[in-house]
């Protein structure tokens, strides 16, 4: 018995040579999270862009102030982005759109995943805006302040703080998601696992590492939330 | 002066007023009295477009503001309206509540906003909470913050909506004070109101409202002791016995 363990602890101290030491293999998975975080960074802004504009088009709808040809588009991306799986959108903006452009395969990933995210993020400040009372906008606009003065000033401040908490667990969907970015042969921190796996034949360690490396950014980011959700709270007097 | 003539609103099927036309003289204090669901709110809300009619036109000062070349946003600066529920904005401190709109419509820059909130603020008697938000306030703190900050504006016309409605009983008092202060400068006014005692303090002339119509109107002693309709005399032994 006391042989068995003994052997099956020099065996996973030779893997664990093999998989981050020789070759500075740990550096392929160091290279991969920095992929990871640029493209997530990168998807985030694009799709919180994204996000709010789309989200301002639909609730002028809401708001009786209908754009006709803006709101159908606006309609019509959150259904495809939100009916069909994010890996095919990805493959389908690498490989069709972007088929005979040169082009770097991260900003192709960030935009593909930017465009994905964007429309769960309309969705989020969609509902962030509705949940502000009905009386702020009036109120606004009864001092003469335009409706976009009104939204900017007024609305979108209390929207957002309001939708923080769901902002950051897509946030953190996000990040996930662009393990798929292998599909493009992206080298993030998936694909460098992965590589790993494929080179020393020893899946354990090398996967175990990368879902390790993405649980401590999750929890890094929701610390960070917390600490962000209680300084908000302390302006917070109502 | 403001001039509405055959004003209709509908909401849907439901006809909430009907062929309204009136006029309204600078510097009267009309108050709208009425059983609810008798279209006051509603009328009051149609005079600064927040309600749009369904047909009639009102004329502001000579301007048709039904028009949809009127620029609205400059009639709604000129005109100051107070809310049931305050409409404070709660991520703004008081100080900001009251100088936002001046400062973003370019109407005065920040140092004279920021003298003409203490002024306002002093006057109703409110300095202390200058830089305290608004869910820190009572409520009748917090309406006659949303009487400053209407006022910063330096409206011709103010409208009230049920300012007191929503306070407590020993709260309503101070509101009413700080508005017939108001009345007094001159201040052209449209209240609707519960309060018949204030009612009868502070106008010139009530309207009774009933089923989206102007029923009677008249002096507050003519309406109040002496009402000529019968609708009137219904409504009035109602509210006034309790």
């Amino acid at each position: 018995m006391n042989m068995i363990i003994a052997l099956s602890f020099s065996t996973l101290k030779e893997n664990f040579y093999n998989d981050f030491i020789v070759d500075n293999r740990w550096k392929w998975l160091v290279d991969g999270l920095g992929v990871t975080l640029k493209v997530t960074l990168m998807a985030s802004f694009l799709g919180i862009i994204i996000g709010l504009l789309v989200a301002l088009v639909k609730v002028s709808q809401f708001h009786g102030r209908k754009i006709p040809v803006l709101s159908q588009i606006a309609d019509a991306y959150v259904l495809v982005i939100r009916g069909t799986p994010a890996v095919v959108q990805l493959l389908i903006i690498y490989y069709v759109i972007f088929a005979s452009v040169a082009i770097d395969k991260v900003l192709v990933a960030a935009l593909a995943f930017g465009l994905n995210s964007g429309a769960y993020v309309a969705e989020i400040f969609r509902a962030g805006i509705q949940s502000v009372d009905r009386g702020q906008m009036e109120a606004g606009r009864s001092l003469g302040l335009s409706y976009g003065l009104t939204m900017r000033k007024i609305i979108l401040p209390q929207a957002v703080k309001n939708t923080l908490p769901a902002l950051f667990n897509e946030l953190i969907t996000l990040l996930k998601e662009t393990a798929v970015a292998g599909y493009i042969a992206v080298a993030d921190l998936t694909r460098a696992g992965d590589l790993i796996r494929a080179r020393t034949f020893d899946p354990l360690l090398p996967l175990l590492a990368v879902a390790l490396i993405y649980l401590v950014i999750v929890l890094l980011l929701t610390r960070l939330m917390n600490l962000l959700e209680r300084r908000l709270a302390r302006s917070d007097h109502r | 002066m403001i001039i509405v003539e055959n004003l209709n609103k509908k909401f849907g099927e439901l006809e909430v007023l009907r062929d309204i036309s009136e006029t309204i003289y600078n510097g009267e204090k009309i108050v709208i009295i009425g059983p609810s669901g008798s279209g006051k709110s509603t009328f009051l809300r149609c005079l600064n477009l927040l309600e749009t009619p369904t047909s009639g036109t009102i004329t502001i000062d000579s301007v048709d503001i039904t028009d949809p070349k009127t620029d609205i946003n400059k009639v709604r600066s000129q005109m100051g309206m107070v809310f049931q529920n305050f409409n404070l904005f709660p991520h703004l401190t008081v100080l900001q509540n009251i100088t936002l709109a001046p400062i973003q419509l370019k109407l005065m820059n920040e140092s004279e906003a920021r003298d003409k909130a203490r002024y306002l603020l002093e006057r109703v008697g409110l300095m202390d909470k200058i830089d305290e938000y608004p869910g820190r306030l009572s409520g009748g703190q917090k309406q006659r913050i949303a009487i400053a900050r209407a006022l910063a504006m330096s409206p011709k016309t103010m409208l009230f909506d049920e300012p007191t409605s929503s306070l407590d009983p020993e709260m309503i008092g101070e509101v009413l004070e700080v508005m017939l202060e108001l009345a007094s400068d001159g201040m052209t006014m449209v209240i609707v109101t519960h309060e018949m005692g204030f009612a009868r303090k502070i106008s010139n002339r009530i309207l009774f409202m009933d089923e989206g119509m102007i029923v009677e109107q008249g002096s507050p002693d003519q309406l109040f002791d002496n009402p000529q309709k019968e609708r009137t005399r219904a409504f009035l032994s109602k509210v006034l016995t309790r």
